[in-house]
Formats: structure tokens, sequence, C-alpha cells
């Protein structure tokens, strides 16, 4: 059984302070981590490597210095990892890297697919779904728990108020939730088996259109990197703290309605 | 030369960072407080190949080099000693005699169990008239058959409450001199006529155990001799000499551990409207203080550096251990100055660092003891 790990290198936002000025992150000295929904799926793998002795890829889109998050996840125990690294990958938005990581994941041999939920830095939810559509594969997404069952994965999905338990035939891609797995930590001799005996293959833009037919090509080149990315953030801001409320007691339901009525009218909103 | 960690270094010394932040700081005041040895976190250390850090994988071992050994406990004894003692000893005191001494036999029959940290490890060498004089030995055995019979007793062994296997060092010969009278031996916990005696109460490192050890009519196989009879001071004064590496990067943890708290705290205290950080008096403390802990970093990393490139590291481990013992004693009394009545009170961990730190100028040689070993080196 083969199972593939996406993983992002992202800021540890818990150390992360907004410029004020321009009200984009300060990431200048600040540590960057495995995003802990990632970090789980990577629980979750090793979980089932232990059952199942599966074969577990880690694979990564990312500059460079993302190659040390795939050596973590190699030190907790994965068998080797990808890193997918580019100029041309640059400023995508989750479709443009969907898009290049489902193109990564179809050069690999696989079963189960794991993303994390979503990223700290980015809380969009939308890659590891996406990966599934661009590979039409079934996908169960906030799994707490992962059994795997012959050809089969069973899944406990977190709902609003309760759980659903899915069962898909692989290959399917989950996504994980990072308070359902707590991560086991990197082993002493992990450590250094992840650099000395471990590979971490680098693939850019030329790797990934290799076995691609020309029009194939073209298309792929269009939907990557910024060209290929059609969302744009308007605008970014920081929330302001809300004012106190106001409580209005012992009334009825029409001098309730007729306050809010006022309220809105003072505001101009209606 | 070069002064960089390698990149598995640098992985490693995260590692560790974050094990004894979530599995050693949580607990430290309780386990000290209760004089609790911590069997739950020794078993994650095990688990996480703490326990084989720098021995062959072969048997069980991670493998690794010596300078990671001395990081991961530079970055455990940031938050715990007395789990630290624990760790220190049973890798550098037990299986490392047994990994470097060993018959094959020995090796396979005792490394793989301690290297996993399914058995714990001590060494009995210190007796109740042969501490720093550590040639008047009088624990004794005779070979008798098959078996040596050892009569006698150890004290202040560490781990010796837990420990599953012990290396005892006892006479063979007492017309020899005494580093020729002396021979070690690998001894289980549950060979006849062994009893573990009374736990000491400690000032500090409370958590980790030290007992005194009775030997009376015990009788060891002869195949558990560790190295030939005669060898056995050879033998604990090599052990010693690792020990004092891992002893001056306990030193050199607590130091920076200590040194971490009290910059934390300087900057949230206030007083006269402002943080004590602000002061002169504790910018200059603390600046001398992380320079000093600076230079105790570069002799601990030289001589785990020497150790791994095969030479001669014995004077070396003596100078690490005797500048930071000494300055493990520095740093935790001058930042418990800095944290002032609050440095004093036991909810705040600088009091038991100042306990804790105190040991390592005693335990595997005095600070005297390093004095003589690098004297004694100058002027032969």
């Amino acid at each position: 059984m083969n199972i593939i790990v996406c993983i992002k290198q992202v800021p540890d936002t818990t150390e992360v302070r907004l410029d004020p000025k321009t009200n984009t992150l300060i990431r200048d000295g600040v540590p960057s981590i495995i995003n802990p929904d990632d970090k789980a799926g990577i629980e979750a793998a090793l979980q089932i490597k232990e059952k199942t002795g599966a074969a577990v890829t880690v694979v990564s889109m990312g500059p460079p210095q993302a190659e040390k998050a795939i050596r973590e996840a190699l030190a907790m125990g994965c068998d080797k990892g990808v890193l997918v690294s580019g100029r041309e990958f640059g400023g995508a938005d989750t479709l443009a890297t969907s898009t290049t990581i489902a193109q990564a994941v179809k050069k690999l041999d696989y079963d189960l697919i794991i993303a994390g939920r979503q990223a700290i830095d980015g809380d969009t939810a939308q890659v590891g779904p996406q990966i599934a559509e661009h590979l039409g594969l079934p996908q169960i997404s906030y799994a707490e728990s992962v059994e795997v069952e012959e050809n089969k994965v069973v899944v406990k999905r977190q709902f609003e108020d309760r759980y659903h338990v899915l069962e898909a035939e692989m290959p399917v891609l989950i996504t994980t939730l990072g308070e359902s797995f707590t991560p086991r930590y990197m082993t002493v001799g992990g450590c250094f088996d992840a650099y000395r005996e471990k590979e971490v293959a680098v693939w850019g833009y030329q790797d990934l259109i290799a076995d691609l037919s020309e029009e194939e090509a073209a298309e792929f080149t269009r939907n990557i990197g910024l060209k290929g990315s059609p969302t744009r953030v308007k605008k970014s801001f920081v929330k302001e703290a809300k004012g106190a409320g106001t409580i209005l007691k012992d009334i009825t339901a029409d001098e309730a309605v007729d306050a809010i009525i006022g309220k809105l009218q003072e505001k101009h909103l209606i | 030369m070069d002064f960089q960690l390698s990149p598995e270094h640098v992985l490693l010394k995260e590692m560790c960072a974050s094990f004894a932040e979530n599995e050693l700081k949580p607990i430290a005041r309780e386990i000290d407080e209760e004089e609790r040895f911590p069997v739950e976190t020794v078993e994650k250390l095990g688990r996480y190949g703490f326990m084989g850090m720098a021995f062959p994988k072969e048997y069980g071992g991670q493998g690794v080099d010596n300078l990671a050994y001395v990081i991961s406990i530079e970055e455990l004894a940031k938050k715990c000693l007395s789990t630290t003692t624990i760790y220190s000893a049973h890798c550098s005191l037990c299986a490392n005699p047994i990994n470097q001494f060993g018959t094959e036999a020995q090796k396979q029959k005792y490394l793989p169990k301690l290297l996993s940290g399914e058995w714990l490890g001590a060494f009995g060498f210190t007796e109740p008239n042969a501490g720093t004089d550590s040639a008047g030995q009088q624990t004794v055995a005779v070979l008798d058959g098959d078996d040596y019979v050892i009569n006698g007793s150890k004290i202040f062994i560490t781990n010796s409450a837990h420990a599953d296997v012990f290396i005892v060092i006892a006479v063979t010969d007492k017309t020899q001199k005494p580093s020729r009278a002396c021979s070690a031996f690998i001894v289980e916990r549950t060979t006849p006529g062994f009893t573990v005696g009374k736990r000491e109460e400690k000032m500090g490192i409370r958590a980790s155990d030290a007992c005194e050890l009775i030997f009376e009519n015990m009788r060891v196989p002869k195949e558990n001799l560790l190295g030939k009879e005669g060898q056995g001071f050879k033998i604990a004064m090599q052990t010693l000499d690792t020990g004092r590496v891992g002893i001056a990067a306990q030193a050199l943890g607590l130091a920076e551990g200590a040194l971490e708290e009290t910059i934390k705290y300087v900057k949230e205290r206030k007083q006269f409207g402002r943080p004590i950080a602000a002061f002169q008096n504790t910018q200059f403390t603390l600046a001398e203080l992380r320079t000093k802990i600076e230079a105790g970093q570069m002799l601990v990393y030289k001589v785990a550096r020497m150790k791994d490139n095969k030479q001669n590291y014995s004077v070396n481990a003596a100078m690490a251990k005797l500048y930071c013992s000494q300055l493990a004693s520095e740093v935790t009394t001058k930042c418990l100055q800095l944290f002032g009545g609050y440095g004093y009170i036991r909810e705040y961990p600088l009091e038991r660092m100042m306990r804790d730190a105190r040991i390592t100028e005693i335990y595997e040689g005095t600070s005297e003891v390093q004095k003589m070993v690098i004297s004694g080196s100058m002027l032969k």
C-alpha cells in the first residue's frame, strides 16, 4: 500500500505579528513549522504504516527551504519525500497549487492521499479537496479517524453536531484534523536518517511536464503559478475590536422589533 | 574550524527541545517536590531513541555521534536536570562501558534491552570510604568455581532503585597496585545476594534516585566479568571520562535554561515603573552570563567532537566539566538574584535549578578532581 501525505511549511502563526502599516504578516525571524493539520496527516499515515506496512511519501510545494519540513516528516518515520519547487509555481492560489501538486502526485503510486484540513496561514481548506477533483478521486474531508480495511478506508468525519462514518474504496483522498491526531516526535535516529539514509527528490517545472503531450503541457502551464491563479486578494485588514453591545431586557416582542429597526435606521442601514 | 551544526544536528536539537518542553517541563516541579522517579518519561525516552543515542545500530542503538548526544543532554537539562541525570547515567555509565569493553556475547545479551530503554542501567563505583580517593575500594570479588563471589557495598548510586543492570567495580587482587587491583562486573538486579538499600534524601535532582547497593555473597557468573581481570580501574576511569562530558552538557543546559527563564522574567517584572530588563545591572549580568555560556558550549561541543574523532579527550572532558558545573552554579545563583523574592519561592523554577546545579560540581568527580586531572596532565 502507498500513502501520499501532502504537507505545507508555514510560519508559526502563534509567533507572527502584523505590520500595522502594511497589514501584512511580519515573517522575518518567525520559525517555520509543518502546518498542524498536515502534521496530523503525517501521524494518521504513520499509524496506518504501523498496521499495514504501507510506504509513506511526503509531498510539498514550496521554496527550497521547505525541504526542512519534509526532512522532519522523514524523521518522524515517513519513507521518502518530494519537494515541488520552481519559480514557475510561485504566486499560486489554491487552484494553481492543487493543479501543481496533483500533477506531481500523478507521477507517484498511491492508494491513499492524506492532506491536512487547512493551513494556518491561509485557512482556505481548499487544496486537499481540489487535488481530489484534479485526480478524479473520491474525497472525505475533516477526518477524525481513519481505518484501512482491505481495499477500503473507513473514516469518521467530523460534522457540526455529530460525526459521519464513511467508507470509500481506495484510491481516495482524505483531509485530517489537527486536534484528532496527536503527532509523534521525531526519533533521535530518525533525525539523522532523514538526511543520511532517506531521499528527498526535488521536482521542478520540467520534471512535471516531462510525461505530458505538448497540449497537456501548455494547459498545465496556463494553470500554474500567478497566471494560473484566478483568486485576487482585494483587501486585507485587521479586524477592529467590537465595542460592548447593548442588551435590552424585559421588553415585549413589538418593543424589540421597534428597537432593532430604530437602530438600523439610525445607522442608515435600512 | 567549522562552528556550524549540520542540518541533522539542528533537527535533533529541535526535536529534543520540543520533547523537553512537552514532556519534562510540565512535571519538573512536581517530581522534584514528590521525589518521584518519572517512570512515564523514562519510557518515552526509550521509545524515541534517547536511551540508545550514541550506540551502534546493530545492537539497537540510534547510531548517532557524541555531538548529538551532548546536544540532547543540553536540551533536556534546560527543563529538568533530574530526568537528564537518569538518562545520562544510563547511557554514559552503563551502556557505554558494555559497548566499549564488553565481549560480543555480553553486548548481544545486554545492549538491545538497554538501548531500547526496556532495561535501565546504573554504575556502582563510589563507596563509603572510596569517593575522590577512588583507589580505596573495599568491595571484594573472589573467584569460586565458575562464579565470582562479591561482598561489600556502594553508595549514592544513580538510577539504582529502578535499574535492571549494574556495572559494579570490585577488588579482585589486593596484592596489585590500586590501578590493577579492581575488576568490573555486569550485575543483574535479580542476582541472589544483591540488595538495593536506602534511597538518599538529596538537596537537588530529587526525582533521580541514589541508593546504597549491598552485596552479600553475591554470585556473579564468570562470563559477566567486563574486560579482563585487573582492568576495573581503567574501565571506571574511562567510563567517568565519558560521564564527565555528559555532566558538562547537563550543567551547560541547566545554565541556559535558567538564563532563558530569567530573560522572560526581567521583561515582565516591573519596578520603579520600568521592566527590570531596562536596568543596567540586569543587562550587564545577563550579558556576562550569556558570554560565559557561549564559552562553555564551545568546551562541551569540542570535547564531543574530539571523542567522535577518536582523539584523547580525557583532559578536555575535565575542563568542560569543571567550567560548566561552576558556571551552572554561578548562573543559577545570579539569575535567582534577578528574580529577587520570587526566585526564592518554590513556585518559580529558579530555586530548583539552583539546588540542582550544585550536584554538577560534585558527581562523577568533584571540581577538585577535575583540577587534579587537568594539572596532572600539565605537570607530567
